[in-house]
């Protein structure tokens, strides 16, 4: 239990942070000091209503100077997330899909607003919850649920499931069932982009928790070292499992502990995905640059268990609504119709080719066959 | 005598010996508030608080070398993995420090820690939550290595284990813990380590199983009576370092045939080392030469079918027997 003490000695650390910094770039904006606090601290569903018009307003006026073919394509990516997952969970209860499964519903303004920053040639790499990372970077939709199903139709023929989704054709370097591990492989990634003379980048996710494993540390102390053009998104959904970030690290601000390293960082609200969208377009133009890293703290929800056999009774169903309160996908079409970019009518186009690229997605899983016995010996080594 | 499930009786050693030694403790992940993530630690946390079930950061080189520190200044850790595949990451401090620890301070330093937890499969979790590592730990001098299959076995050992005086690594299996049997109820009801069991007298072929396959080898026993009226022995050595190996020659010597099943991969395992040692002990009794049961040599996949493919299975087991035994 965090005592007063403890945090009045966390903000003096945090500060003492800052004020050490040599010389990294400041980049965090204006009102991410003040946001923090609002989402850290156990607001009320009425600050959260609040926080939702402050962000509206923001993102609206972020839209301005969007092209809304891709903002269409980004809402769509949002939604058909959503609605998969949902999907997911459903089939998951009835036994078609084994083994750990674990969802991103409520996280979708991440690897959305972050991976359709990318242009050809980048690389992304993830954890296991890796459903919806992998449809942004271009995985079909069929593809993916016919690995949940351990078919042979599926994204890796079935041998992966859901924690281990890969194509090397889309820049996907995979869904990883390590916690951390991902995080040193993402900055060999970017090591080789800039050794080939690119000025491609990769972006590695991964979630609070592994920010406690030792390779978070040594791989960002090697990226700024040597320049490194990785983006490390930390994906604050607040819990690891069963266990708030508060009962497992020592401070609160994530992003801060880039300071150390001398490494760009910034605090982002991950349920605006204009906010996501602009910090990691700025991170990358460091990146293309000059191999820069950055370290983004993204600080989102799950709204889900941590896998589909966690009850969640570690929090209330009134945090949980808190964070509802402000969901991404409504905030996102609010701010759109606020800005006349899109109506309910698109709004409701979008929910139906969500909806029938899922449907087409359960009808290939369910027929595709299981994959061939002789399939248990091959790839254990290359040729 | 009760009837309890391998859980619950690895439960009731963690709680006699929290209260026996005040200097045993418990860490890992999700191990106090959530009572385990497969609620081996169950109710706990709620008996003894936070000094002595701790929830750890999913750091495990971390916290396993708090254990070996803590271990070396006087106390008792019980460390647990979430699974054994994370204890990968937590490699350097069993294997370079606390298995050298007594060796490289001249006898000093004693390590009295137990690292436990799941090891093997678990139905679909696919390449990277499969992996049975009894063989890559069992190859270090310094470490001890256990694997209970019944849960008298599981509470016997778990608490030599907390009382030895050496790092031990307690391999569970993430399948088995509902699987009940009969404990005594005896709070000083021990079983040593180093001593294998008979599960099941037989006079015609031996099946050497452990964890995972014990109960399979139970029941292959089982079908090959009923089938064959060929009479199957089964021993299990339980703990794997130090073998037991004069059990299973014995046994070998009296029915001239022998399977080994294992649920790790066949190259350099444990059954091949058990293997070896059967043929430098009881060479001249072998009627048949040794066979394998194990996972086969490739990742574990995902797919249903190609998971079962890659297991040893009873069906397998049986056809091991009927060869050896030229059925
Ligand atoms: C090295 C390792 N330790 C433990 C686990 C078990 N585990 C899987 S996910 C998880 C929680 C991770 O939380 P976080 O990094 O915050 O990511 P999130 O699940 O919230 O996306 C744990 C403990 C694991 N997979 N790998
Ligand atoms: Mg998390």
């Amino acid at each position: 239990m965090p005592t007063k003490t403890a945090t009045r000695q966390q903000k003096t650390a945090e500060k003492d942070a800052k004020s050490t910094a040599n010389g990294s770039p400041k980049t965090a904006s204006k009102n991410s000091a003040k946001l923090k606090e609002i989402v850290t601290d156990e607001v009320n569903k009425k600050e959260a209503k609040a926080e939702f018009q402050t962000r509206k307003k923001s993102q609206t006026s972020a839209l301005k100077n969007t092209d809304p073919e891709l903002l269409r394509e980004m809402l769509y990516q949002m939604v058909l997330g959503r609605i998969f997952e949902q999907k997911c969970a459903e089939v998951y209860r009835i036994g078609k899909i084994g083994g750990f499964c674990h969802l991103y519903i409520g996280q979708e303004a991440v690897g959305v607003g972050s991976m359709m920053a990318l242009k050809e040639g980048d690389y992304t790499i993830t954890s296991y919850r890796d459903h919806v990372q992998a449809m942004v970077a271009g995985i079909s939709p069929e593809e993916v649920l016919a690995e949940l199903y351990g078919k042979a139709g599926g994204n890796v023929g079935g041998k992966g499931g859901s924690m281990h989704m890969f194509s090397k054709e889309k820049g996907f370097f995979g869904g990883h069932g390590i916690v951390g591990g991902q995080i040193g492989v993402a900055t060999g990634m970017a090591y080789a982009q800039k050794y080939k003379g690119t000025d491609n980048v990769t972006l590695c996710f991964f979630g609070e928790a592994a920010v406690n494993q030792g390779i978070f540390h040594e791989s960002l102390n090697m990226a700024q070292l040597w320049k490194i053009p990785c983006i490390y998104i930390c994906e604050n959904n607040q819990y690891g499992m069963g266990t708030s970030q508060k009962r497992a690290m020592s401070i609160s601000n994530i992003a801060s502990k880039a300071e150390a390293y001398g490494m760009a960082n910034e605090f982002v609200d991950g349920m605006d995905v204009m906010a996501v969208r602009e910090a990691t377009l700025r991170a990358i133009e460091r990146a293309r640059k000059d191999g820069s890293p950055t370290l983004l703290e993204i600080r989102c929800y799950r709204y889900m268990g941590h896998s589909m056999s966690d009850p969640g009774k570690y929090r209330t169903t009134e945090e949980i609504k808190k964070y509802q309160e402000r969901d991404p996908i409504v905030l996102f079409k609010e701010s759109l119709k606020a800005a006349k970019v899109f109506g309910d009518k698109d709004f409701e186009e979008i929910e139906t080719k969500a909806k029938e690229a899922v449907e087409k997605a359960v009808k290939f899983a369910e027929e595709s066959p299981f994959p061939d016995e002789s399939e248990l010996m091959t790839d254990v080594l290359a040729e | 005598m009760a009837e309890m499930t391998i859980r619950d009786a690895l439960n009731a050693a963690l709680r006699e010996e929290l209260i026996r030694d005040e200097n045993v403790f418990i860490m890992g992940e999700e191990v106090a508030e959530y009572d385990g993530a497969y609620k081996v630690t169950r109710g706990l946390w709620k008996e003894f608080g936070d000094k002595r079930v701790v929830d750890s950061p999913i750091t495990e080189l971390g916290f396993a070398a708090l254990g070996v520190g803590a271990a070396m200044a006087g106390l008792r850790p019980v460390i647990e993995f979430m699974t054994f595949n994370f204890s990968i990451l937590a490699a350097d401090q069993i294997i370079n420090h606390a298995a050298k620890m007594l060796y490289m301070s001249g006898g000093q330093f004693n390590v009295p820690i137990v690292f436990r937890g799941p090891n093997g499969s678990a139905f679909q979790v696919s390449s990277q939550h499969s992996q049975a590592l009894e063989a890559f730990y069992a190859n270090f001098p310094g470490l001890k290595v256990v694997m209970p299959s019944t849960a008298a076995d599981a509470k016997g050992l778990l608490k030599s284990s907390i009382r030895d005086n050496n790092p031990v690594v307690f391999l569970e299996q993430e399948t088995m813990y509902g699987m009940k049997s009969e404990v005594p109820e005896d709070e000083d009801f021990l079983i040593p380590l180093g001593v294998a069991d008979v599960k099941r007298e037989g006079s015609d072929c031996t099946i050497v199983a452990r964890s995972f396959t014990v109960p399979q080898a139970l029941k292959a026993a089982e079908i090959i009576k009923s089938e064959y009226d060929v009479s199957v022995e089964v021993v299990d050595p339980r703990t794997i370092k130090p073998l037991d190996i004069d059990t299973i020659t014995a046994s070998v010597k009296k029915t001239n045939r022998l399977v080994i099943a294992e649920e790790s991969h066949s190259f350099a395992s444990v059954g091949a080392e058990i293997s070896h040692q059967v043929m430098e002990n009881a060479f001249d009794y072998l009627d048949a030469p040794i066979k394998r049961i194990s996972t086969v040599e490739a990742p574990m996949p995902y797919a249903r079918n190609l998971e079962v493919a890659a297991l040893p299975s009873v069906e397998k087991i049986v056809a091991a027997v009927k060869e050896v035994c030229y059925l």
